[in-house]
């Protein structure tokens, strides 16, 4: 099975890559890339216009099974990832019951190998039952495919927990991801400490909360030479943090969502509970510093947290909402509106903060279009007008702040291991 | 002139017209309690729910009673009778509660923007009667009424309101309507109670009671909730009475003739002292007496009423 990639140009931050060149796919790997290649009997894939960039990781998204099956299934969410131009996603442990074992790891993956579209890296608790007390099977989990550890949805509140946490993940190299939140600060806040809480009545959660909690596991990694991964930061100082901390040597990598660089808490005004996620949409400074973040470096991945809500559990009062936001389908056209179409970045970085960081972080051999790699590939339209219309979503929720926005660039083709899994692309005339 | 709006959510929406039609339009409703009938037909046939998911007496009871000057049908529906504690959702209530056909739900709720919620998902005429630590648009409105009563005017008067503002709906709604109508509003209590980002919305925050208070036209107490303390917002109530409690000799702070104003219940010796909640100063009963005029006011404005036709 061969297959010949023309007329594409090529983006690969990790080769410095960035031209036109053609790609020979052979047996789902990559077997050449070169500026002409001779066809030799392969299938042949137009790319005029477009840009093929190694595949994007999702590193952080819940698919929801085991147990919540009405909000998203490993079959949806990974349907909603291919469509959304994402080749891989790590998926967060807060199921019923929650992926603390072997077992529950096994479950995952058998179900992505069996109804999955695209590959699914599970990711293991810190604690048993995300009960913050004692240690999980970290080892067992690693053993079975699990590519970190977090107790995600909960903070691992206890400082001597994450200490050990950090030690123990040494054995096996893989990152420690914390949701940084400090209980006692957020203390049932539902929205952003600050004017826009005040005025609405609504209980704060102050964003010293999560500087709190991410300076104590930066102090810890030092400690314990252990990788921490912040998920998901919010603010403006976590961010300075977390680059402080890498000036310094210590073992820290940190994601940013979408929704967290581009919104700011005002998206809640009129209660509207598509705009509620953990850690809450903050202050205009918070964007603005996560904005310098990632045009510094000091950023690793962009991830989509995405969190999906049946539409029912949605319409509620504000407070009584389920925290959370979809992601999968609107992640990439935003990036590339917001941070390239924008020159904040240049697509090469954006396509490091997808697929080349992510992949370091979980310590995959993927983010690479090096010859002999698996074809995982992500073809973007980057002047594509992209409407965000949740009624055509594939993932089974459509709790997205950003319905109606219409942006510049989308993902517009997937394929995993040569295989083509998505494909949007504009049909020519001919 | 009518209101813009069928709903009343909040202050916040309300222009400074509004509101002075507002308290105008209870200027003519309030002489029917002195009445030999204290009745008007004004609303007759109409229907108003009184949605209570929150324990409230004076609040109800205000409404209550001015729904039956006005003529209308009350229906009351509190927690303790509804299905809200068998599981139903706030929409499958709303949806309920329209098939009886209302004209009017006065919520109050513990959370915050439920009558935002109800107002969006419904064809109802809503009033919000308190929501969460929000907004208690009528009772500001019968605080302004009373202090417009009690000084003639609103505008360039010196406010000070007192207490736990964090949690204070009624600090938020009076903060909105006083700085609307042009007063000078002072908002102070234990910076654990205070709220970020309040003096965006245009009051002056401080935790020193002396000064809030110096020459002030209005002193406004807010009650304290004994849970507080388990919260950790402060360390008794004796603390807090002898740093945020209104005695006489604070009062002498305050500008000649000024007023004591609380939304009650009161507590005695904590936020406020007997003398002075029973004082010359205080006009706590003339705020529950105006609370019937103005929510009177209210209903009929949001059913379509104009000022001229009242009472």
């Amino acid at each position: 099975m061969k297959l010949l990639l023309e007329n594409a140009r090529v983006v690969d931050p990790a080769s410095q890559r960035d031209g036109v060149f053609s790609i020979l796919v052979v047996d789902g790997r990559i077997a050449r890339i070169a500026k002409d290649i001779a066809p030799d009997g392969a299938t042949i894939l137009d790319l005029s216009g477009l840009c093929v960039c190694p595949g994007f990781i999702d590193m952080h998204v819940h698919l929801r099974e085991p147990g919540q099956e009405w909000k998203e299934t490993i079959a949806t969410g990974t349907q909603a990832a291919a469509a959304g131009g994402f080749t891989g996603v790590a998926c967060m442990p807060n199921t019923q019951p929650p992926i603390d074992s072997r077992s529950v790891v096994e479950f995952v993956m058998a179900q992505a190998r069996e109804h999955g579209r695209v590959p699914v890296y599970p990711i293991g608790c810190v604690s048993k039952g995300q009960g913050g007390v004692e240690l999980a099977e970290m080892g067992d989990m690693a053993l079975a495919g699990a590519r970190g550890f977090s107790d995600d949805g909960k903070p691992v509140a206890s400082a001597g927990l994450m200490r050990r946490a950090l030690e123990y993940s040494r054995i096996f190299d893989l990152p420690v991801i914390d949701h940084c939140e400090e209980p006692t600060l957020v203390a049932g806040g539902v929205a952003h400490e600050g004017e826009v809480a005040t005025r609405m009545g609504l209980a704060g959660w102050p964003g010293v909360a999560e500087d709190v909690m991410v300076q104590r596991d930066i102090l810890l990694a030092e400690y314990t030479g252990g990788a921490v991964h912040i998920a998901h930061m919010s603010t403006a100082r976590s961010a300075d943090l977390v680059r402080r901390a890498k000036a310094a040597g210590v073992r820290v990598t940190c994601e940013v969502t979408p929704h967290h660089f581009v919104l700011t808490h005002e998206a809640i005004l009129g209660y509207d509970t598509n705009a509620k996620m953990n850690p809450p949409l903050r202050a205009d400074s918070d964007r603005a510093g996560l904005l310098e973040a990632i045009a510094d470096g000091t950023i690793d991945a962009i991830a989509t947290d995405h969190a999906p809500h049946h539409a029912d559990e949605k319409c509620v009062e504000f407070s009584q909402a389920p925290f959370g936001v979809v992601g999968l389908e609107t992640a990439v056209a935003i990036c590339l509106d917001r941070l390239v179409h924008t020159k904040l970045i240049t697509l090469s970085r954006l396509v490091s903060l997808l697929s080349t960081g992510p992949a370091s972080v979980l310590r995959l051999d993927k983010g690479t279009l090096r010859e002999g790699a698996d074809a995982d590939l992500t073809v973007l339209d980057l002047d594509r007008t992209f409407v965000v219309r949740p009624e055509t979503f594939l993932s089974k929720s459509v709790n997205t702040p950003f319905a109606g926005w219409n942006l510049r660039g989308a993902p517009v083709m997937t394929l995993v291991g040569g295989r083509i899994v998505h494909d949007a692309r504009e049909r020519s005339a001919s | 002139m009518r209101l813009a709006s069928p709903h009343l959510l909040g202050i916040e929406p309300l222009t400074p017209d509004e509101i002075t039609l507002i308290l105008d339009t209870a200027e003519g409703f309030s002489d029917i309690a002195s009445r030999e009938i204290k009745k008007v037909p004004t609303l007759r046939g109409k229907t108003v729910v009184n949605f209570f998911v929150e324990p409230s007496t004076r609040t109800r009871s205000s409404f209550e009673l001015a729904e039956k000057r006005l003529s209308a049908d009350s229906l009351n529906f509190s927690t303790s009778t509804s299905s809200l504690v068998k599981g139903e959702t706030l929409l499958d209530t709303l949806r309920n509660l329209e098939a009886m056909d209302p004209d009017f739900i006065v919520l109050r709720h513990s959370e915050a923007g439920a009558p935002h919620f109800l107002a969006k998902h419904g064809k109802t005429s809503i009033v919000n009667a308190g929501d969460g630590a929000h907004e208690h648009p009528t009772q500001a409105l019968l605080d302004a009424f009373t202090i417009r009563r009690k000084k003639a005017r609103i505008a360039n008067l010196k406010v000070a309101i007192v207490g736990d503002i964090l949690h204070s709906r009624v600090a938020r709604s009076n903060v909105l309507l006083l700085t609307k109508m042009g007063a000078d509003v002072s908002v102070c209590g234990p910076p654990t109670l205070l709220p970020r980002g309040l003096e965006h919305l245009g009051a002056k925050v401080t935790h020193r009671m002396d000064e809030a208070v110096e020459g002030a036209d209005v002193v406004m107490m807010l009650r304290i909730q004994r849970e507080r303390m388990k919260g950790g917002f402060f360390p008794t109530l004796r603390e807090y009475a002898a740093f945020y409690g209104l005695d006489a000799s604070r009062m002498k702070r305050a500008a000649p003739g000024a007023i004591v104003m609380h939304p009650g219940p009161i507590n005695r010796g904590v936020e406020i002292m007997g003398d002075v909640a029973d004082g010359d100063a205080s006009v706590i009963l003339d705020q529950v007496r105006s609370g019937v005029a103005v929510r009177m006011a209210v209903l009929y404005l949001l059913a379509g009423g104009d000022r001229e036709a009242a009472a």
